[in-house]
């Protein structure tokens, strides 16, 4: 079997979530969502997963089986809210802005009293990235996503993670259709941790809109096994991984 | 003899005051109140402040003029991201805004559900939530000296919530899979409703009781209004109606689309809005 693009993304959200023994996952996108699935039928099967409504899985279920699945817990908005509070949970955000030092914007684009573009709002964006592990997943990878600085900070970055707003802050990974990156340069700025298979540093470079750092080596985000192809097939049989990356051959 | 709290939907429009602050039950595009809020719609209300998780509520009032502040998390219609016609009102800067993070939200709404003036969070810190809430103060920690987000209190004049059951005393219960905020917003609010699926004499044959986390000290007023929820989710009495929002969605950037929907949908009675649904559905 073949990799496709986006079956390299999800293995590379699988590997942000590898870490994550009895934490909450929060997977925002179909991608991400594959990745904490694939994570938790593979090497962290103890990662608590919800249906994206009120429920824990006990089991990983393909996309659009989680009405039928077995249950394993109760998790309502409130109690999200709790385990946001005590640290034990990673969410995989979206992001329309993200800048050089990790701040995420999913709030307006412009002035905000009167924006361009008025987009979500921030949601629980402060509160997680002041209280948890934090990951974001960039499906467009471009110089208008990745920014010199963002119009609103809605999940805060390294700088602005002072005092109490530093003392949980924890920026794993930015997964995007080209390449991983973290907040590993210098002084937490992004640095670029892997390219994807077919992508060159050059390519990942000129997508970026803001400074990123680039060590001596970057290896390649690693390819999917075939276990791991079948299982993310299985879960997503109908393709939807395909509407956020396009499989263009 | 028990005091009965059944109410019709002019009645608890009746109770509403231009200049409000309203709190509005549910979550995005799920378990809204949606009656009384075509009911608000219809009415001479305005200048309102809209306190909630936001979904379809917030469009229908922004879009129809009611709003002078909104006051929120998110706007959202759940499966389709982006609340359009919330998202034109801020564009044209034809609305004020308190935007704040989820938790702080539901902070703000436990400490007026606890009659406190504040609560302190770490949510917020460092965020650009600060910088647009110039009024938002933080606090020291008597003890150690960290500095926390004082989220104040989300005092609420009146607050709408749909729930599955109630009773004529006005105790009511959630069959779906989550409360959501809808007791603190009730407990925060000086003017309390619920409107509901269906009215029954015996809340305890309808499901474990335990759900039933709305009493009557809660409530003045119940008004049941069947499909009320519509077009937001309302399991397990029925699930959101996917079709009608995309029709509704739509009418986001087409002016005549929206005209349309206005007078099929909101120009009219609620019994009038469920007659036009069902044959829109067949």
């Amino acid at each position: 079997m073949s990799a496709t693009r986006a079956d390299v993304c999800v293995v590379a959200c699988a590997e942000a979530f590898r870490p994550d023994a009895d934490t909450v996952v929060s997977p925002m996108g179909t991608v991400p969502r594959l990745g904490a699935l694939l994570a938790m039928a593979t090497f962290q099967p103890d990662l608590l997963l919800t249906d994206g409504e009120a429920y824990l899985l006990a089991e990983p279920v393909p996309l659009g089986a989680e009405a039928d699945a077995r249950r394993e817990g109760w998790l309502p908005f409130r109690d999200i809210f709790q385990v946001v509070n005590a640290g034990t949970r990673h969410v995989m955000m979206g992001a329309t802005q993200i800048d050089v030092r990790g701040n995420q914007n999913i709030s307006a684009l412009g002035d905000h009293r009167q924006p361009k573009v008025q987009l979500l709002g921030a949601r629980g964006a402060p509160g997680n990235t002041a209280n948890h592990t934090t990951s974001y997943w960039v499906p467009n990878h471009g110089p208008r996503v990745f920014v010199d600085q963002v119009d609103f900070a809605s999940g805060i970055g390294t700088d602005r993670a002072t005092g109490e707003a530093g003392r949980f802050h924890d920026l794993r990974a930015v997964v995007t259709n080209l390449a991983v990156l973290d907040l590993g340069g210098p002084d937490g700025t992004l640095g670029l941790r892997s390219t994807h298979p077919g992508v060159t540093v050059d390519e990942v470079v000129a997508a970026t809109g803001c400074d990123l750092h680039v060590p001596d080596d970057v290896p390649t985000t690693r390819e999917p096994t075939d276990d791991e192809l079948a299982l993310i097939d299985r879960f997503d049989a109908a393709g939807q991984r395909f509407a956020e990356i396009p499989n263009d051959g | 003899m028990a005091t009965d709290k059944t109410a019709s939907l002019d009645d608890l429009v009746g109770q509403l005051e231009t200049g409000m602050t309203i709190g509005i039950g549910g979550w995005g595009s799920r378990r809204k109140p949606m009656a009384a809020v075509r009911a608000i719609a219809r009415s001479d209300l305005t200048d309102l402040t809209i306190v909630s998780y936001g979904g379809p509520d917030v469009g229908i009032l922004c879009a129809l003029g009611k709003v002078r502040k909104v006051v929120y998390g998110f706007v959202s219609l759940d499966s389709i991201p982006l609340e359009p016609h919330f998202r034109a009102a801020r564009q044209a800067g034809a609305v004020e805004v308190a935007e704040y993070d989820e938790g702080m939200f539901y902070w703000g709404l436990y400490a007026a559900a606890n009659r406190l003036p504040f609560l302190p969070t770490r949510a917020g810190l460092g965020s650009s939530v600060m910088e647009v809430n110039p009024d938002l103060r933080t606090v020291a920690d008597p003890y150690d000296g960290g500095e926390f987000v004082a989220m104040p209190a989300l005092h609420l004049d009146a607050a709408i919530c749909h729930l599955n059951r109630a009773d004529a005393r006005g105790n009511a219960m959630y069959l779906g899979p989550d409360l959501y905020f809808d007791n603190l917003f009730l407990l925060a609010a000086e003017r309390r409703f619920v409107t509901c699926e269906q009215i029954v004499d015996d809340l305890a044959k309808e499901g474990p009781v335990e759900r039933v986390r709305i009493n009557r000290s809660m409530v003045d007023a119940v008004v049941e209004t069947p499909n009320g929820a519509h077009f937001t989710s309302c399991v397990p009495d029925y699930d959101r109606d996917e079709a009608f929002q995309r029709e509704y969605a739509a009418t986001g950037k087409d002016a005549a689309a929206w005209d349309q929907f206005r007078d099929q949908y909101l120009d009219v009675s609620e019994d009038e809005y469920q007659q036009a649904i069902m044959k829109a559905a067949r």
